[in-house]
């Protein structure tokens, strides 16, 4: 017998019985479509992470203030006012660093253009624009001379622009009020749409960070320094360096711990990258699963099949079918069922992706190697879970399966 | 020209537990081509199973049977299978169509065991269904027929390979007397007029006369082996 006509009269026998045969597949078709879904979101979560490191700027260290020890109470990080910004200034001096910025922040409203809107106000460095690879659309950035002299002056977000000034004019030059101090916006910065954790990174303002201080918060010291290394390679260093000069300008003697944290950016999108990779293999563990449990599905289909249709295997032996016949076109009647189910898996896994990668602006790839994978995993399961009923019917007395009521 | 079906001596004995059951019992017979022969007997006496041995759906316990002067004895189950497919045609009681498959698929089905390609297939089954009578009936499924038709597709499925010997065990079983008769006049004609050996398995004595020879078995064994004057085929009906 050709495969041809074997998988002829499968599909005749399948097709005899249609709603039972979708059923059967949908175990299988739910498999499949969670290994497509999970493989495309965990794709797309590790490239938005990688944009966001590149976002952020390469070779990335940031020093938090952080987890002092008074009278046995500890803080958490960011709780203390340790860092200063001649901290940065020393740092800018150590081998292997390429520029220092303080930052800065205070959540506040903003007023221009007949609007207000509340936003992120960022004191930084000049040398910001370098440390963070983000340049300006229009205008310039603030100078040495505007730290200097803490200037009144801002570079905008475009959603911070959008909401000030919604009519599209350019707001450079125009004055805003930040906590009733005016500033003049003097640039606006790129867009960069939502970070990988859903933050809009352009909702933002960013002044000098001596004018924050002195303007705004009225504080003396900074919440972050960034600083950015020559080179990769020598990053480790940079952070060793980094964290000894802090603890003798902070005058920590051990055993005490550091009343500040350095932290390497690289290694904390690393760790969400294997974050995103372990909960990957996780979900693919469960579609797994459900897959097994569509083959356990197609197996009982496949043996309440070979029962029920007892009298038609005895008439295809009488007939002239081999048992080899019979036992392929039961094992191809569940490949069929698994395959197809496998197809169709593929499809509405493609079809939830592209919704959700809709829905969530997430970046979302169907991955081919996913694809060839559930499709061949899938016609495996058909074979594992369709030869033990197959061979049941191959077996089979002709003269009784004949007699069979 | 050898006989299409040789026996000397077979026997065939089914263990039951301890007791063993002869159903054959030592049945040497010859079988021509182009005979017409009614088996009849009691229950039990080995019609069914003399039956199944010469269709190939059975195997003997001891004896030898010959096919066209072949000793199946030797013959694995797979050869088992292609002379089912090739050289015997089975006609049942319960007709045995396939469901939901229209009656030309269910007539082409021996065909696609013995791997003719699709395109003459059709050809095949048309024809045989013509030969019996009910070409209009090729797309219909079996359960949009009456008992008389369903019978006939499945003799069409019988005839369609064009077997040295077809088998039918109670063909009338299931039918009403008139339908009986039409269906066995068909039967005649296969014999008659295409010359095809028939072997008919039957309880009932009317349907037995329209064989040459009639064949009656008790206890495994043939008791008597007459020749029989065929009642008249009446003209074809459909």
């Amino acid at each position: 017998m050709t495969l041809r006509s074997i998988i002829e009269v499968a599909l005749q026998a399948l097709a005899r019985n249609v709603s039972r045969s979708l059923l059967t597949m949908l175990g299988v078709i739910i498999g499949v479509s969670a290994v497509i879904t999970t493989v495309a979101i965990g794709a797309g979560a590790q490239v938005s992470v990688q944009q966001q490191i590149s976002n952020l700027g390469s070779n990335l260290l940031v020093v938090l203030p952080g987890a002092v020890t008074t009278s046995g109470v500890r803080s958490g990080t960011g709780a203390v006012s340790s860092l200063i910004p001649e901290d940065g200034l020393a740092i800018r001096g150590l081998d292997g660093v390429d520029a220092v910025t303080p930052i800065v922040t205070v959540r506040s409203q903003v007023v221009g253009g007949g609007n207000n809107w509340n936003t992120m106000i960022q004191g930084v460095a000049p040398t910001y624009s370098h440390i963070r690879n983000w340049d300006l659309t229009s205008g310039t950035f603030f100078s040495q001379n505007d730290l200097d002299m803490t200037t009144k002056v801002c570079i905008l977000g475009t959603t911070v622009v959008s909401n000030l000034f919604p009519g599209g004019g350019s707001p450079i030059g125009q004055s805003v009020l930040i906590q009733n101090v005016p500033f003049t916006v003097i640039g606006v910065l790129q867009s960069r749409g939502q970070s990988g954790f859903g933050q809009d990174q352009d909702d933002v303002a960013l002044v000098p960070f001596t004018s924050a201080m002195k303007r705004l918060t009225g504080q003396t010291y900074v919440n972050m320094l960034m600083i950015s290394a020559t080179d990769g390679a020598v990053l480790d260093r940079v952070q060793a360096d980094v964290t000894a000069l802090l603890r003798q300008r902070h005058r920590i003697i051990p055993p005490e711990p550091d009343d500040f944290s350095v932290r390497n950016l690289q290694d904390i999108a690393n760790a969400a990258a294997a974050t995103a990779s372990v909960m990957q293999l996780l979900l693919i563990g469960v579609a797994a699963v459900s897959l097994v449990v569509g083959g356990i599905g197609i197996m009982n289909i496949m043996l309440v099949s070979v029962t029920e249709r007892t009298r038609e295997i005895g008439l295809r032996m009488s007939v002239g079918a081999r048992s080899r016949a019979i036992l392929e076109q039961f094992l191809v009647e569940a490949m069929v069922l698994s395959t197809g189910g496998g197809l169709i898996g593929v499809v509405a896994g493609t079809a939830i992706t592209l919704v959700i990668a809709m829905l969530a602006h997430w970046p979302m790839i169907v991955s081919p190697a996913a694809i060839l994978i559930s499709v061949v995993f899938s016609a495996l399961v058909g074979v594992f879970f369709g030869y033990y009923p197959a061979l049941k019917a191959s077996r089979l007395n002709p003269i009784d399966a004949l007699r069979f009521e | 020209m050898s006989a299409v079906v040789q026996t000397e001596n077979l026997t065939k004995i089914y263990g039951m537990g301890d007791v063993e059951v002869a159903a054959l019992n030592g049945v040497s017979t010859n079988i021509e081509p182009g005979e017409f022969v009614a088996i009849m007997g009691p229950s039990g006496s080995g019609k069914s199973t003399f039956m199944n041995i010469i269709g190939f759906l059975d195997r003997p316990s001891g004896g030898s049977y010959f096919f066209e002067g072949q000793d199946v004895g030797s013959f694995s189950s797979d050869t088992m299978a292609d002379m089912r497919s090739r050289k015997i045609g089975f006609v049942f009681q319960s007709y045995n169509l396939l469901p939901r498959t229209p009656a030309l698929s269910n007539v082409e089905l021996p065909l696609v065991y013995a791997g003719m390609p699709e395109s003459r297939r059709q050809e095949a089954a048309v024809a045989a269904l013509r030969t019996v009578g009910v070409e209009e009936l090729a797309l219909h499924l079996p359960n949009q027929l009456s008992g008389g038709q369903q019978q006939r597709i499945a003799i069409a499925r019988a005839l369609v390979n064009n077997p040295s010997l077809i088998l039918a065990d109670e063909p009338t079983g299931a039918l009403d007397t008139k339908t009986s008769h039409d269906v066995m006049g068909l039967i005649s004609r296969l014999n008659l007029e295409h010359g095809i050996t028939i072997v008919v398995v039957t309880h009932e004595r009317d349907v037995a006369a329209y064989a040459r020879r009639i064949l009656t078995f008790r206890d495994g064994t043939i008791e008597s082996d007459v020749t029989n004057a065929p009642v008249p085929v009446p003209e074809a009906t459909t």
